[in-house]
């Protein structure tokens, strides 16, 4: 059993890690995964890692920081990091998220009531580490100390705490054990937010130091910016892949698909999260079928990022999320269409269509819609013929939190699941109090060192669970079953969850997206759109 | 004594309402931020409230009036401030120690309005106060005085129980934490207790009331009560500069963070706004911000760090 571990552990100079987990100290999980010795071992971290990097903290290791070679470096770094503490706290450097993070800071009571909504804290087995409220109280000790500049008397009332390196490089990993879901946030009776906090950490890191998983900073925003798109892919490339999938769907369906690409003057411009139309080609192709059945004139665009709506500055780094942004506004712009719908990517939906909304300006802020949305209009208002008998098997809902409890979309998905999905049922809880994936803020994409095993034992055991307890009575692998999840990295975390614990192979659970459920039920299309085989 | 109990309580009074000012604006001023609401949002349509959800699951929601509900606001206010209903909701153990000390303390709010109602009562219609009415106010004054010190000493003394004997808010305890709680308990008990053991001669709260309000230093204040006073004084003095003063900052924390769910428009208000922070000049220094402090926000946001790579 792990001791408790303190706030003044986090500065503890040797290199062994906080806390150790073990299965059998996890959140126990239900049938069939009921027994902890059944649950697979974590991975250890190679004694490589441990040694190049800093891996104090707990089992994993997100980031990947090198040690510093001498005392002197560390303390350079320990300064880099208190001078973007400050800097987070200017109005110049941080007008964007000031205000609420100077109010999380000031008004927390420490009751804790934000730790039970925590589904990381939850499935660690309420390991202290994870409370939602640590990582905050490490920082609201360090804006009393250093940003406030205290003394004894704000010590005495705020807690004293001492910075040095090992407490800073502890804290960087910290920053990424948090999904940003802001369930915590939700039930504040305050209104503190502690994933705020943690969004506020990754970009001291990031803007200050430049810390930041490589995944969605090198590999993300950065290749994004470059080429396009994260996947490396270049418009030709993109326009090669869409030609495949259109053929792919005329053979699934027998209806002829034809992409449209840089219609100007078009009513839409539809954006996907590339990863798409790579992991998950039948998601695009069913976009395409639905919206060329139902009339709509849309199109997509060759423009750099105007074919990629990830934008994974959302979740690190405000500079490279704003950049992001403004590509995505300046090729609708440039093709004049009248607003730009989203794909099935949840934080895609909500860096445009809510955070950039005080980024653009002027003739950029185009308007932006959720495909949600359309969809809900297509298929309610009887656009294309839908028969739900083709879906009858038992379906569940994901929601996204980026999409729904950070969004406020929450009912048309539903209604058109409710409408083709005669044996839909909810998971428990749900809409706006749902839990997330626990892929949520780029874990779904960072797999690095052995950090995939950290996502599925701990940030995706609510998930599993939910999704467990909404199938129980129909686990038997004879049957079919679905888990619709309307977001392209939701539908990433949990493909690994469900493969990691072989729940397709032992209970034929599969996952997919909206589209796929609408096509799968159309009339006019060849049924079996959805293969009932694992990919 | 009288002289200065009367004096501290003035003063304390003032940097009481100087303190709630001074923050109320420091939040107040901040700049706007960047959008980061959290659903459910009340004062949407009560069709979407009900589930949470907002105005962008409305086809082309921007070509429709958008509809902002005061009373869906009322309804969730209400609850929170008098009954604190998150807290019912999320944590019940700590509800049933946070409620009484919470709800003790408007009581005691509206009981010093009352007393000092009476107080202008006395001074300006000596009769009518001597008369059924001012015996009326002298009575709920005096419900509402003893239920509000008993309830939110009971409280607070819950509170101290619970932050002293649950390990799981030893972390996050500081001797501050205690202190505020020990004062809340302190001010309050020896306050009740000075009024309980004046003697019948004594001016009574009106009395004391009208003579703090007339500055009148000749009424003799028992000296409990009178230390009871200068400590609540000073306690009203200390709340705005701690985290109790979240009577303010929760004000904030909902209206101006998880329910401002305003659209930026085309030459709005918002936008205005958007374009002075854009010329602010940051000076991140990792590399890829490409912030030299000389760049503003729209150079940074419109520069590919890629460029040139």
């Amino acid at each position: 059993m792990n001791e408790t571990i303190k706030l003044k552990d986090m500065s503890r100079k040797d290199d062994k890690p906080l806390v150790k987990l073990r299965n059998e100290e996890l959140m126990p999980l239900p049938a069939p995964l009921d027994s902890p010795e059944r649950d697979r071992e974590f991975a250890p971290l190679s004694g490589q890692t441990r040694e190049k990097y800093e891996c104090g903290l707990d089992d994993t290791c997100a980031l990947n920081i090198p040690k510093p070679a001498s005392k002197e470096e560390e303390d350079e770094l320990v300064l880099k990091f208190l001078a973007g503490l400050e800097k987070l706290f200017t109005r110049e450097n941080n007008w964007t998220f000031l205000e609420p993070l100077v109010l999380s800071m000031e008004h927390c009571a420490k009751c804790q009531t934000c730790s039970d909504s925590c589904h990381i804290y939850e499935a660690s087995g309420e390991n202290e580490l994870y409370r939602p409220n640590f990582r905050s109280e490490v920082m609201r000790r360090l804006y009393f100390k250093h940003v406030k500049h205290g003394g004894l008397v704000s010590a005495w009332q705020h807690g004293d705490i001492t910075v040095n390196w090992p407490l800073v490089a502890r804290l960087a990993e910290l920053s990424y054990r948090c999904n940003l879901c802001r369930r915590c946030a939700q039930t504040c009776p305050i209104g503190a937010d502690n994933g705020l906090v943690a969004h506020e950490l990754r970009k001291l890191f990031s803007q200050e130091m430049g810390i930041a998983g490589k995944e969605i900073h090198d590999d993300g925003s950065m290749l994004q910016l470059k080429v396009g798109s994260s996947t490396g892919m270049n418009a030709l490339v993109v326009k090669d892949n869409i030609e495949f999938i259109d053929e792919d769907v005329e053979d699934m369906t027998g209806i002829k698909v034809e992409t449209p690409w840089d219609v100007e003057g078009a009513d839409v411009l539809l954006i996907h999260n590339a990863g798409e139309i790579m992991a998950w080609p039948e998601n695009p192709g069913a976009f395409a079928l639905i919206l060329q059945e139902a009339g709509i004139k849309w199109t997509l665009s060759s423009e750099v990022a105007g074919y990629d709506s990830i934008n994974y500055g959302l979740w690190y780094d405000d500079a490279q999320f704003a950049r992001v942004a403004i590509k995505h506004a300046e090729a609708a712009k440039k093709l004049g269409v009248k607003k730009i719908v989203l794909g099935e990517c949840g934080h895609a939906h909500k860096a445009l269509s809510v955070i950039a909304d005080r980024v653009l300006t002027g003739e950029l802020n185009i308007p932006r819609e959720s495909s949600m949305t359309l969809l809900h209009d297509i298929v309610m208002n009887n656009r294309i013929k839908l028969d739900p008998s083709r879906n009858d098997f038992p379906v569940t809902l994901h929601d996204p939190c980026n999409l729904v409890r950070l969004m406020g979309v929450v009912e048309p998905q539903r209604e058109i699941i409710r409408k083709i999905c005669p044996r839909f049922r909810e998971m428990t809880p749900h809409g706006v109090e749902n839990y997330c994936c626990g892929g949520g803020s780029g874990f779904a994409i960072m797999s690095g060192n052995n950090f995939s095993d950290w996502r599925h034992h701990v940030s995706g055991r609510k998930k599993l669970e939910q999704i467990l307890n909404a199938f129980e009575e129909c686990l038997d692998p004879s049957l079919n079953k679905y888990v619709c999840a309307p977001c392209s990295n939701c539908k990433g975390q949990i493909r690994d969850i469900l493969a990691y614990y072989e729940m397709w192979e032992k209970h034929h659970i599969l996952y997919g997206g909206l589209v796929e459920l609408i096509v799968n039920a159309m009339v006019d299309a060849k049924p079996g759109f959805i293969e009932w085989d694992w990919h | 004594m009288t002289l200065m109990l009367f004096s501290i309580l003035y003063l304390t009074g003032l940097i009481f309402l100087i303190g709630c000012i001074v923050r109320f604006f420091m939040y107040a001023r901040l700049p706007l931020h960047l959008r980061w609401e959290l659903y459910p949002v009340p004062h949407e349509a009560p069709h979407r409230a009900a589930h949470g959800g907002s105005y962008f699951e409305d086809l082309d929601w921007w070509e429709k009036p958008k509809e902002s509900s005061l009373i869906g606001e009322a309804r969730v206010m209400v609850p929170e401030i008098l009954f604190l209903k998150a807290l019912w909701e999320h944590n019940r153990t700590l509800w049933f120690r946070s409620f009484p000390f919470h709800f003790g303390l408007y009581l005691l709010i509206g009981t010093a309005l009352l007393v000092a109602a009476s107080g202008l009562f006395g001074l300006f219609a000596p009769s009518l106060a001597a008369g059924g009415a001012g015996n009326a106010l002298h009575i709920v004054c005096i419900v509402c005085g003893g239920a509000g010190a008993v309830l939110a000493i009971s409280g607070a003394m819950g509170l101290l129980i619970r932050r002293l004997g649950d390990a799981k808010l030893k972390n996050y305890t500081t001797p501050g934490d205690i202190f505020n709680l020990l004062f809340f308990i302190a001010a309050l008990g020896i306050t009740l207790a000075g009024y309980l053991t004046q003697g019948a001669d004594a001016p009574g709260m009106a009395g004391i009331a009208a003579a703090v309000l007339s500055f009148d230093t000749s009424v003799p204040v028992p000296v409990l009560l009178g230390i009871g006073l200068i400590l609540l004084g000073l306690l009203c003095a200390y709340i705005p500069m701690t985290h109790m003063s979240h009577f303010i900052g929760k004000y904030f924390t909902y209206h101006s963070v998880r329910w401002s769910d305003e659209p930026n428009r085309r030459g709005g208000a918002i936008e205005k706004k958007l374009m002075e922070y854009l010329t602010y000049r940051p000076t991140w220094s990792a590399k890829h911000m490409k912030a030299d402090g000389k760049k503003t926000w729209a150079d940074v946001a419109t520069t590919n760090p890629t460029d040139g790579e």
